[in-house]
């Protein structure tokens, strides 16, 4: 009973920050911008965090710092892929090659510190519940507000108004600006809200997970999390369940390593890299008769004045 | 007031020659302001970068071995990137190829193997890696599967691979534990080019490559292939060109090069298998890609600049403390640059005034 309560509880941790960048990053694929560099935003978020809550002793100003970061980081990506109109793939991925350099930098004086990471929520009686007391109630901060915000998330994009311009431009940014509606802006926007989450998810993992900074410490958890919003079909529903299955695969390679099956470890830390290319190739394999991906991703748009 | 992108008539030929060397010279303004954040003098700290290499022989041979695997890396991305097939996954066939080769080198070890060793081993090499990035391509072709997330993917299970084999059965028995393999035979090793020198036989076969992929792009049906589908999708189909066949092919061919640098590096400068082989040369080789905007010729130009930087930051390390990191951030900064002073081949700047517009040509 204790070993599946530990399992669930490291499950959630290792699924929250997937799952707050992959979030991020959906808002912004519906917007019709491909952002590759969740990555490069995550690590800056993840030296910042640290940074924050290193030098002021308050998780919630690292938690700030890195989302902050994030969306700085963001407004180079637009700056370049809408203000400019660059190829965004190639925007993306200069910002990751980026942001593993600035986090170098940032966090090299903080390499070796420790912090005392995010406070556990505890409710006396509930929390002691044995299997889904803690799994419920003795969380931190940051797992709440990841679910608090992928349902915010889905309430926006299918319940607003503003969710369904959002969407449109995602769709064909040629008809939504016929309409009116400032694409540009809308994007601008929306990729502000990815790097502000890949901020915070970065920040996460200094602040929640492992209590100190190491370079490179997000160890791909960007990627992961775009490949996520493509197991999700672009659906905020589905990014949850993703984003859970991922942790799991994490978390079960490093608890069979812990029972000694004889693979090894090498072989089973790869398996959520491997996990990851099986499942895009199922997925897209699954989807026939046309792509659920927004239209008009990662294409640029330049309107015709 | 506001500055809008309008787009140009016809492409700009000025731009597109000027454009890497506007890039450069933005950077170089970036990193001076960046050194003096850093609190270090920014005059010594561009002299340490860029001019103190190109004074002395040693550090001129370790920029022509640093550029070999960019180069030949960067040739194979920009054949892929021409025909609008993302590889991001080059870090991951250099390993790979690094592990396929070193196979023969590790069982071949101590035994009287002759002149056939480092041929295999070179062949073998590009074999792997062209397998490797075989992976994220047919997957992109069969079913649809983003390659540029699968070939990342691909990076991080050939770094384990590499680390498990070092750690694992391929250990040097008289290493001190250390996770490597033990120094490769002579008849394992690429040859030196100066007797007691840095230079080796990769930068010859560097070169080769980039005179191939010139006549490839520039003489071949094939390269005009490459280039009408990444240029103009909808025109290669209508002249019967199988764009799936060149994911297939230049994916290949891509991992086939990213591989051979493998080996060529560890069986060269390295000398043995080891984890952190690559600074990340497969990323870098991204940036070489873009700055020799794709073009063969202009990617050895760009291989030897940023082998530059790699040799320059290692040098204002040693002598001005400067993070090695600030080579990374150099490196994005200048891609950033690059693609921003590309965007000015194809649009322009306007400024609009309220109701007027005001042109204004950007260069």
């Amino acid at each position: 009973m204790e070993l599946v309560e530990a399992i669930i509880l490291s499950v959630l941790a290792a699924s929250t920050p997937l799952l707050i960048a992959a979030t991020g990053e959906l808002v912004t694929e519906r917007s019709g911008v491909l952002n590759l560099g969740v990555e490069g935003m995550m690590i800056v978020g993840a030296a910042c965090g640290f940074g924050g809550a290193w030098l002021t002793g308050s998780i919630f100003i690292g938690a700030l710092s890195g989302i902050i970061a994030g969306t700085l980081m963001s407004l180079i990506f637009a700056l370049m892929a809408l203000g400019l109109a660059v190829n965004q793939v190639a925007t993306g991925l200069a910002l990751t090659i980026l942001g593993i350099g600035l986090s170098g930098l940032i966090g090299a004086g903080f390499v070796g510190e420790r912090l005392t990471p995010a406070a556990q929520l505890h409710i006396p009686g509930l929390t002691d519940v044995p299997l889904i007391g803690r799994v419920l109630f003795g969380q931190d901060a940051f797992v709440y507000f990841s679910i608090a915000l992928i349902i915010g998330v889905w309430w926006f994009l299918y319940r607003t108004r503003a969710g369904l311009i959002l969407r449109a431009c995602g769709d064909n940014h040629v008809s939504a600006h016929a309409l009116g509606y400032p694409v540009l802006r809308i994007r601008t926007l929306a990729v502000m809200f990815g790097g502000a989450c890949a901020g915070l998810a970065g920040a996460y993992l200094p602040l929640a997970y492992t209590p100190f900074f190491i370079p490179g410490m997000t160890a791909g958890r960007g990627w992961i999390a775009l490949a996520l919003v493509v197991f999700a079909s672009w659906r905020p529903g589905r990014l949850v369940i993703g984003a859970y299955l991922f942790g799991a695969v994490t978390i079960l390679q490093l608890h069979a390593q812990g029972w000694g099956v004889g693979i090894p470890s090498q072989f089973m830390s790869a398996l959520p890299y491997l996990a990851t290319v099986v499942v895009l190739v199922l997925l897209s394999r699954a989807r026939t008769g046309g792509s659920t991906a927004p239209a008009a991703l990662g294409t640029a748009f330049v309107p015709d004045r | 007031m506001q500055l809008v992108l309008e787009k140009r008539t016809e492409r700009s030929n000025t731009i597109a020659l000027v454009s890497p060397l506007i890039a450069i010279g933005l950077t170089i303004v970036t990193m001076t302001i960046l050194f003096a954040i850093l609190g270090k003098n920014p005059l010594l700290a561009l002299h340490a970068y860029f001019i103190a290499p190109l004074t002395d022989g040693y550090s001129l041979q370790e920029i022509a071995v640093k550029a070999t695997p960019l180069v030949m890396i960067a040739i194979g991305l920009a054949l892929c990137y021409l025909a609008n097939a993302w590889n991001i996954g080059a870090e991951g066939q250099f390993l790979i190829g690094a592990v396929a080769g070193s196979w023969i080198a590790v069982k071949t070890q101590g035994t009287d193997a002759g002149a056939w060793v480092l041929p295999a081993m070179l062949v073998l090499a590009a074999a792997a890696g062209a397998l490797y990035a075989l992976i994220p391509a047919i997957c992109k072709v069969k079913f649809g599967a983003s390659e540029i997330l699968t070939s990342l993917m691909l990076v991080y299970v050939a770094d384990l691979l590499l680390d498990y084999l070092v750690r694992g059965p391929w250990r040097d028995p008289n290493g001190f534990n250390f996770p490597t393999t033990a120094e490769f035979d002579p008849v394992a090793t690429v040859p030196l080019l100066i007797e007691g020198g840095r230079l080796h036989l990769g930068s010859i076969i560097a070169l080769l490559v980039v005179a191939a992929a010139a006549i490839l792009l520039g003489r071949t049906i094939k390269g005009f292939e490459i280039r009408v589908v990444g240029a103009a999708p909808r025109a290669a189909r209508f002249g019967g060109f199988n764009a799936n066949q060149l994911v297939i092919l230049t994916f290949a061919v891509s991992g086939a090069l990213a591989g051979l640098a493998g080996i060529i590096e560890v069986a060269g400068p390295v000398g043995h298998l080891q984890p952190g082989i690559s600074p990340g040369y497969g990323f870098t080789a991204i940036i070489v890609a873009f700055l020799g905007r794709l073009n063969p010729l202009g990617i050895l130009i760009a291989g030897l600049f940023l082998a530059l930087t790699f040799i320059g930051g290692e040098q204002a390390q040693i002598a001005m403390k400067i993070p090695l990191d600030v080579t990374k951030v150099f490196q994005g900064i200048l891609l950033f640059y690059v693609l921003a002073c590309d965007s000015l081949i194809l649009y322009r700047f306007k400024l609009v005034l309220a109701n007027r517009q005001v042109t204004r040509g950007a260069g």
